[in-house]
């Protein structure tokens, strides 16, 4: 009986010490004081950038065979898989007999860059490349044409390759 | 030239001429007291990144040392938006109330015993009234904005004033008793000597209290329910936009800078040096305790979170009051009978 009063006399005590001596509130201000002198781990943006994965799934491009044939056969699995209704292909029959593509859009408005036409695509036509620094200024600009999508596949052909050997063996 | 000056001074009215020279006396105080508020926001801003692991404003101007200026001229040429249905007339005079009184108290504050803007016998009583005085702006800031958000700001603060003045005017009841003067002046002279001499040292829980409550009494985190962002939005500021809000800034920041001097002032010997042996007393302590003060209103803000309403009400009331006039007590007691620190 009596220890137990005992008991709660000393634990009243040393509730009473301990938040009249701001222990608990120094210990906070130890931590905040302690990481003031801690690396910091900001990355200035424009001048400094984060890695980023070859798996990046940023602006869309076509890419072509070393021959500069277009890899692009018209099958439209893309169309058919993107989720967001954001490509549009129109196809016909070249004079050589293969059948291309004459209208290839992607609505950026649209697209949720989800990377499933990538993996559909059964010639490895069309991929999204790390490119996320991209802006429109005219009404219209988010539609990427064929011509559009080729041309920034052919200038980051190299590193397209080069991402997607890197990812080969995890596939 | 200089004779033409001067001959033009004394034919000046004598009145004329007393408030020309009050006139840049008050500015000589007030335009550095501008400084340090600006670099005291970029001294915040810095402070609480450095303690969240970012590097904070440092775009403008080398080590972003402009930026400053760079807020200050952007809140130049803002609207001043004033909400339909406020009191327009209450509403642009809300930001001055707070901010007069916040420059008002600067004129009794000692900076050392001969540098003095209004040397007078109740400048610690005048310090209360100024103090208490700008909670009026937040109030009619409150109420003229005819926004719920700022009237719940407001509410709460009045009520949070009303719990925490108290508190502080018995922490300074404490420092006057020890003081034997409510001129802040002597009240520093009392404590030559060296660091044992300070008020701090018999006073020790009425100078926790005089912090807690300055803290509060300034809508500082974690105090901050008047401004309460994630809670009432900005509280009692939030129709302010452009000079207006810049004003109620202005006079947060003197109103902190204020109470850090304060708490050097009252409770660690203002000028007076802790070794007078080795070091002599100056201008340069004041400046460097205040200084400290000041990074502790920073740190707080970067460590706790903020107090929830009815936690506040029951430390101002039942905590820090109690503990006050205990500590009253205890002192009359001490004084009455001489007690070692106690003289």
């Amino acid at each position: 009986m009596s220890g137990y009063s005992f008991n709660t006399m000393f634990a009243k005590i040393h509730y009473y010490l301990k938040s009249f001596l701001f222990l608990e509130l120094l210990k906070g201000m130890n931590v905040t004081g302690r990481y003031f002198f801690r690396k910091k781990i900001t990355i200035q943006y424009p001048e400094e950038k984060t890695p980023i994965s070859t798996r990046f799934r940023g602006l869309h491009a076509l890419r072509r065979y070393a021959n500069g044939e277009e890899r692009c056969i018209a099958c439209k699995l893309c169309e058919a898989v993107c989720p967001a209704l954001a490509i549009t292909i129109e196809s016909e029959q070249r004079d050589d007999g293969t059948r291309r593509t004459t209208r290839y859009d992607i609505d950026l408005f649209k697209c949720i860059y989800c990377g499933f036409c990538e993996e559909a695509c059964p010639v490895d036509s069309i991929v999204e490349t790390n490119i996320f620094e991209y802006h429109f200024e005219n009404r219209g600009e988010n539609i990427m044409t064929k011509d559009k999508l080729l041309e920034i596949g052919g200038r980051y052909e190299a590193q397209l390759a080069a991402d997607r050997s890197a990812d080969a063996p995890y596939r | 030239m200089t004779d033409f000056l001067i001959s033009i001074w004394e034919w000046l009215h004598e009145y004329v001429q007393y408030t020309i020279y009050s006139g840049v006396k008050a500015l000589i105080i007030l335009l550095p007291l501008f400084i340090v508020v600006a670099y005291y926001t970029y001294a915040e801003r810095k402070v609480i990144g450095y303690m969240q692991i970012r590097k904070g404003p440092n775009r403008v101007g080398p080590k972003g040392l402009f930026q400053p200026f760079a807020d200050m001229f952007k809140l130049m040429f803002k609207e001043i938006i004033i909400p339909t249905n406020s009191n327009r007339y209450l509403f642009i005079i809300a930001p001055v109330i707070t901010f007069a009184p916040a420059m008002a108290a600067w004129a009794v504050i000692p900076f050392t015993d001969t540098l003095v803007f209004s040397d007078i016998n109740a400048g610690l009583l005048y310090i209360l009234a100024m103090t208490s005085v700008g909670v009026y702006g937040v109030i009619i800031a409150g109420w003229a904005s005819n926004s719920k958000y700022a009237l719940l700001g407001a509410m709460r603060s009045a009520a949070q004033i009303v719990a925490y003045e108290i508190a502080m005017g018995f922490a300074l009841v404490g420092v006057l008793m020890v003081g034997g003067s409510l001129n802040l002046g002597e009240i520093v002279g009392k404590q030559a000597g060296g660091w044992g001499e300070w008020f701090v040292i018999p006073l020790l829980p009425l100078f926790f209290v005089y912090l807690i409550s300055g803290v509060a009494e300034t809508n500082r985190a974690p105090f901050d329910v008047a401004e309460g962002e994630s809670e009432i939005v900005a509280g009692f500021h939030v129709e302010y936009s452009g000079m207006t809000f810049a004003v109620f800034f202005l006079a947060e920041y003197a109103n902190m800078i204020l109470i850090a001097m304060l708490c050097s002032l009252l409770f660690f010997g203002g000028w007076m040096s802790p070794w007078p042996d080795l070091l002599a007393d100056s201008i340069g302590w004041l400046f460097a305790k205040t200084a400290f003060f000041m990074l502790l209103f920073l740190w707080f803000r970067a460590t706790f979170p903020r107090y929830r309403y009815d936690q506040i009400m029951r430390l101002g009331w039942k905590v820090l009051l109690p503990v006050t006039i205990l500590w009253i007590a205890v002192e009359g007691v001490a004084i009455y009978f001489d007690v070692g620190l106690f003289v």
